[in-house]
Order: C-alpha cells, then structure tokens, then sequence
C-alpha cells in the first residue's frame, strides 16, 4: 500500500460558474515503479473537444482509461459534471469511489477503443441495445428505434443485422460509435479509433466524429495520431510529455507556432514519418 | 487414536503399498513411452496396414475402459491360455491404456513440427529415418513434454485400479487398512495424501526439470 | 482354449443392456454436477479475494492429481465414521461429479482467459453489470473454444462408470461382475462390457468432434 492521501484538500463538488464537464485534479497514476501521469491537471469544457497527442508511452491513452474507470488512479480526484468520479463522498470527506458509485456515474460516460471491442456473438443492432435494454432499463422497441436511428446516423443501417465477423475494420468502428452513443453519455472518449483501420476506411470513420462535432452538443476526448484530422476538428489540442501536458492550445496554435521544445521535435518527427 | 498413532501402527503397510504403486507406475511408464512412439510414429507411417493396425490398437484403448482392460487381461486371457501374475496384468493394462493415449501425443507433436523443418532436411538429402531421428523427433518432443507431464499423472492414477485385480498397491493398503480398523478417513486420507505428494511433488517437478533440460537442449532456453 | 458361448451371450445381453442403461444415467447424472460445480470452481478463482482464489486452485489440483477410485472409497466410507450414511448412488455421483468438476473448471478456466480483455472493457464503458458481463457477455465467448475439452470429459466420464462398482453401484461392470461370480464365466460378461463401451464411446466422440467444428464453422471461428 502506498501512503494514504489527504483528500480534504479537493473539494466534494465543484459549484459556481463555469464548472468544467471534465476536471483531473492532481491526478497520478502509476505501475509499480512507472510513473504513467504525474499530477495531471486538466480541465475539459462542456461542449468542448479537446485531443491529446504525444509520443507513445506518454500517458495519454491511460487518461481516457482512468476517465472511464478502466483504471484505478493512485493520487488526485477526477470529477465530471462537477461531481467527483473517483470519490464519492461519506460524512462530509472523500472516499475511494464504490462500484455502486462508480456505476452510477459511469452512465455520464462512453468509449470507443481501437479494437473496436464490439461482442462478436451479437448483430450490429444488437451491440447497440444490449446496454440501452438492459443497463438503462429502456424498452426493447424504444431501444431498437434509438439504435436503428444512429447506426443510420453513422451509415450502417443496411449491415444492422451483420455479425462484427462480417464487417471491415471501419465498419465496425462505426457500429461501435453508433453502441456508445446509444447510451446517451455526456462526455465521449476516443481511444486511437483509427489506428487499427486500414489507410482507405480511415475518413468514414473520421467523418462520422466530424458529424458528432457539428450535430451534437457532446464534450470529447480524443486520443489520434491523425495530425491533420486533430487540427481541423479540435477546439484545443494537448500536447503529453511523460505524463504530464507539455503544452496546449488550440489547434492552430499548437500546430503552427509550437512554444515547446519538445512539441516543435514531435511534430516535425510525426511530420517526416507521413 | 491419534493420527500420530495411527501412522505408527499401519505405516508399514502404507508405505509397502507406495512402494509397489511407484515400482508398477515405473514399469507402466517405461511400457506406455514405448507402445506411444510405436503406435504413434506407426500411424504416420506411408502404408496402410501399418496405419491401421496402429489405430485399431489406439481407438481400442481409448474407447474403453481401463477398468474393463484390466478385468479382461487378469480374468479372460487366462481362458486362452495366457495367464499373467496380478503384477504383470497390472503395468500391462496401465501401460497399454495410457500407451495409446501418448500415441496420440506422439502423432500431435509430430504433425505440429513446422513443415519447413521437413523440406529443410529434404534438401540436404536426408533419409526419411535419418530426419526423423535426427530433425523431427527430438523439436517433437519439446512440442510433446508438457501434455506428458499430465499423461503421467493420469497413468499414477490409474495404477490404483491395479487394486481390483488384488495387487497390493498403496489404494489395495488403504482398502484392507479400512476393513480392519475401519478409520477410512485416515485410511484412505493419507493414501490420497500420497498420491497427492507423488504427482505434485516428484512427477511434476522431475517433467518440468526434463522440459528445461530439452528446451537447453535444442537451444531455445 | 477358451469357447464362446452365443446362448449364453444372449442370455445375458438384456441385463447388460438394462446396466447399460445405469451406466449412461451415471455419466449424465455425473456430467451435469460436474458442469455446474465446475462452473463455481472456475468463477470462485476469478474473486478479488486471493484466500479463495488459492484455496479453490488447491482442491482443484488435488483433486485432478489423486486416484477417482480412492476418492470413491473416501466418499462412500469416511461419511459413516461422522455419521452421514450415503447409498452407493449418491457417494458415486458426488464423487465422480467432483472429480471431473475439477477437470471442467480448467476446461471453462482456459475459456474465460480466451476472452479478450477488450472486451470486459467495452462491458465496463457500457456499465453492465457484473453478472450480465459474464452471462450475456463473457461465458458466451467462452463456450466455444471449451466445447472441445468438454466433449473429451464427457466421453471421460462415461469409461470412468466403471470404476463406481467398487461401491456397488449397479453399472455395467458391477453388472458383468455379478454374471460372471453366478455363473463362474468371465470371457462373455466382461468382453461383452468391452464392446457396449467401444459402440458408445467411439461414435460419440465421433460426434462430439463434428458438434464442435459445426460451432466453430457457425461462430465463423479457425
């Protein structure tokens, strides 16, 4: 065990204007010896999209994994819609969140991965209503509608009744966009959403997060080595080195005038790379 | 009476049982190895009937059961003129049962050796026995060692069975001990505790030490 | 030399027939104890709590390490010393139903870690709960790849019946066993035994095998 933290110091619920949707307060996450995020302070606006770049190993996809409460953090409280995510209070003081606690703000919250993770033994369709049906209680006509609506938002209705077996890397990444939105979070995640796609289905899925920016009121995260799709659609662009956030602007900014060191080397490495 | 006691009084016994438990699976091993490379290098043999007589021998086995193989050997082949002492009987059915279950290992492990490997001994002209002893075999028996160290477990427990045919095996012990004290948690606790130790403790350990040794061996630890 | 006796064979054929059918009942009887207690072993060593976790890891070693035939004794005799009186049914089928529970939780254990970890992440994001990761989720993925283990225990289970005579359970061998002392023959009982088991054993697992590639081919799996 490490040493116990004293958590009087963050408050039980963020009050007053302009209360972030998103806010890492002194967060630490470690591995044994590795120091993944070091005292992380980020705030994320509603409404907001906010992407995180950075070389491997920085940190960046371990914040999207504490923020969905696939990872315990070690240090600090992450609050969203001002009330506290990793905590929970009791008698007045912070504790250590509890599952039930832990669900129940976890509903506020949705994530696309990599590797799409879709349930290879349900439809398209069915992806979608397993978690409107059965964590949120909605009935199975009403879900269906819901989700039939955005996998034709995302362009997959005609492949609703497809197996993930049968559909290509970014036809997948759609229905599970399409799966994670039918749980109307307030805030979502994307895990490096196109890495794992081949070079020519890359913009169908960009293009549907391109939609979500413009149709949807929804605060993002987004982790992506897609420089150019970072720049267009991002309101602020952070930049993580070991850990922690170098530097952070908004895209024009961040990508035309760097003030670090360390950005300016990233940038022109992932630049030479392309 | 305690269990100190216990031991005191009937640890003769139990521990002559043990004796000819480890002696029976010894001689059942050395059987099972041999009927397994046989059987198995046979079913991948170029000519049918030698095939064939290695899968009739193989599903056989398989197909029943070592209890009933036991029965049949020690009280039915005596009726053709075939009678074998209850020891004999014994390691025969153990390692004849168990020998056609590592057959199958054998052929597995064999099957499983890139086929590169083959081709690359081909090229440089090596007879088709030449390649097996000195190519396939021995990555074989890498591939093959671990399910082994199973199977061997699975052949110590079967020797217990040599009991209902009236060889006084370390479960034969613990039956007769429970007859005559009737103490059966003590009795057939410690015999299971024996057999426990046997497996876990020298059949294991000696199989892990071996896959180590081989792994050295070809290079790959 | 020894002669074969067709009108003895037949003579005795019904009520070996009749043991044949104790003998599936047996296996099934054992089979369904052993799935769902093989189920608990296999889940009991996925709590957070680590004393489980080992305790279950240990029984289930010791058992898959020890002699079926001893821990039939056990069941069957060291109940009375405490005052539990078992008939030879129930002492076999806890015991049988234990022994191959062990062997199924690795079975489902093997399963459950073949499932990959994205996809309890993607249970987590969407917030379902605990028991409907695992039955709608997780122990659907898990199947499958098992089916094949399972078979080889079912099958397992069967040629292991015989062993449960030792009790006196009225199986096929107790039943050869008895035919052979009333009438001091053993060739036709016992070999007739052996091609009951043969005719079961070998199409069944003929079968067991193309059960499992149809799932695979189905689940579009290989």
């Amino acid at each position: 065990m490490e040493q116990a933290e004293d958590l009087s110091q963050y408050p039980l619920e963020l009050t007053g204007k302009n209360v972030p949707m998103v806010r890492f307060k002194k967060v630490a996450k470690r591995y044994g010896s590795l120091t993944v995020l070091e005292h992380l302070d980020l705030d994320v606006a509603e409404g907001e999209m906010v992407t995180i770049i950075g070389p491997s190993g920085s940190g960046k996809t371990t914040v999207l994994r504490t923020l969905m409460t696939l990872e315990r953090i070690n240090e600090g409280v992450i609050y969203v819609d001002g009330k506290p995510l990793t905590h929970m209070e009791k008698d007045g003081k912070l504790v250590p969140a509890s599952q039930k606690y832990l669900r129940a703000m976890r509903s506020k919250i949705g994530m696309c991965f990599q590797h799409f993770n879709l349930f290879p033994h349900m439809t398209a369709l069915e992806n979608c209503m397993e978690g409107p049906v059965h964590v949120l209680g909605i009935p199975r006509k009403q879900a269906r509608e819901r989700s039939e609506e955005l996998l034709e938002m995302v362009g997959m209705a005609d492949k609703r009744d497809q197996h993930p077996s049968r559909l290509s890397g970014g036809q997948q990444q759609r229905v599970a966009i399409a799966r994670a939105l039918a749980m109307r979070p307030k805030v979502m995640l994307f895990d490096e959403v196109t890495s794992a796609l081949d070079p020519e289905v890359i913009g169908e899925v960009t293009n549907v997060i391109r939609r979500l920016v413009s149709d949807y009121n929804l605060t993002m995260l987004m982790v992506t080595h897609q420089m150019g799709f970072a720049r267009d659609i991002s309101d602020r662009v952070c930049f993580f080195y070991r850990g922690r956030i170098e530097e952070q602007a908004p895209p024009s900014e961040l990508f035309g005038d760097p003030k670090s060191d360390r950005t300016r080397q990233f940038l022109s490495a992932v630049k030479e790379a392309v | 009476m305690s269990y100190f006691e216990f031991l005191v009084a009937h640890g003769d016994l139990l521990l002559s049982g043990t004796l000819v438990t480890a002696m029976l699976a010894a001689v059942s091993i050395a059987l099972a190895i041999v009927l397994a490379l046989t059987a198995g290098l046979m079913r991948l043999a170029p000519a049918g009937p030698v095939r064939w007589v290695a899968t009739v021998y193989i599903e056989f086995f398989r197909g029943t059961s070592l209890l009933v193989q036991l029965y049949w050997i020690f009280f039915v082949l005596p009726l053709f003129g075939l009678s074998l002492d209850k020891f004999t009987a014994g390691f025969i059915g153990v390692g004849m049962n168990l020998g056609a279950y590592g057959a199958e290992l054998v052929r597995g492990a064999i099957l499983s050796v890139p086929k590169g490997q083959w081709e690359a001994a081909l090229a440089i002209n090596m007879s088709p026995l030449t390649r097996m002893r000195r190519i396939i075999l021995p990555q074989a028996l890498v591939i093959m060692l671990p399910p082994w160290g199973n199977l061997l477990i699975e052949l110590l427990k079967g020797t217990a069975l040599v009991s209902l045919i009236s060889v006084a095996d370390l479960t034969f012990q613990a039956k007769q001990i429970n007859a005559t004290t009737f103490m059966s948690a003590k009795a057939f606790g410690t015999a299971l505790i024996i057999y426990y130790v046997m497996a876990r403790f020298i059949i294991t350990p000696l199989m892990r030490w071996l896959e180590r040794s081989m792994a050295r061996k070809l290079g790959r630890a | 030399m020894a002669d074969w006796d067709w009108d003895f064979t037949w003579e005795i054929l019904p009520r070996l027939l009749a043991a044949t059918v104790n003998t599936l009942l047996a296996a099934g009887i054992g089979y369904i104890i052993a799935m769902f207690l093989g189920l608990a072993f296999a889940l009991a060593q996925r709590t957070p709590s680590n004393t489980l976790t080992m305790a279950v890891r240990e029984a289930v070693e010791f058992i898959r390490s020890t002699p079926l035939v001893l821990q039939i004794f056990f069941v069957f005799y060291v109940g009375p010393e405490f005052g539990v009186v078992l008939s030879p049914w129930v002492a076999g089928m806890i015991a049988i139903g234990l022994h191959y529970a062990a062997y199924l939780s690795e079975v489902y254990r093997g399963g459950l870690e073949n499932v990959p970890q994205g996809q309890w992440e993607a249970a987590t994001s969407l917030n379902l709960s605990t028991a409907r990761t695992y039955f709608r989720i997780i122990i659907p993925q898990a199947l499958p790849p098992s089916i094949a283990g399972m078979g080889n225990y079912l099958v397992g289970i069967f040629k292991d019946t015989p062993v449960l005579s030792v009790i006196g359970v009225a199986e096929l061998m107790q039943t050869a066993n008895s035919i052979g002392s009333e009438n001091y023959r053993y060739l036709e009982p016992y070999t007739m035994v052996g091609i009951i088991f043969l005719l079961i054993s070998l199409p069944s697992a003929a079968l067991l095998r193309s059960f499992d590639a149809w799932v695979r081919r189905k689940l579009g799996m290989n």
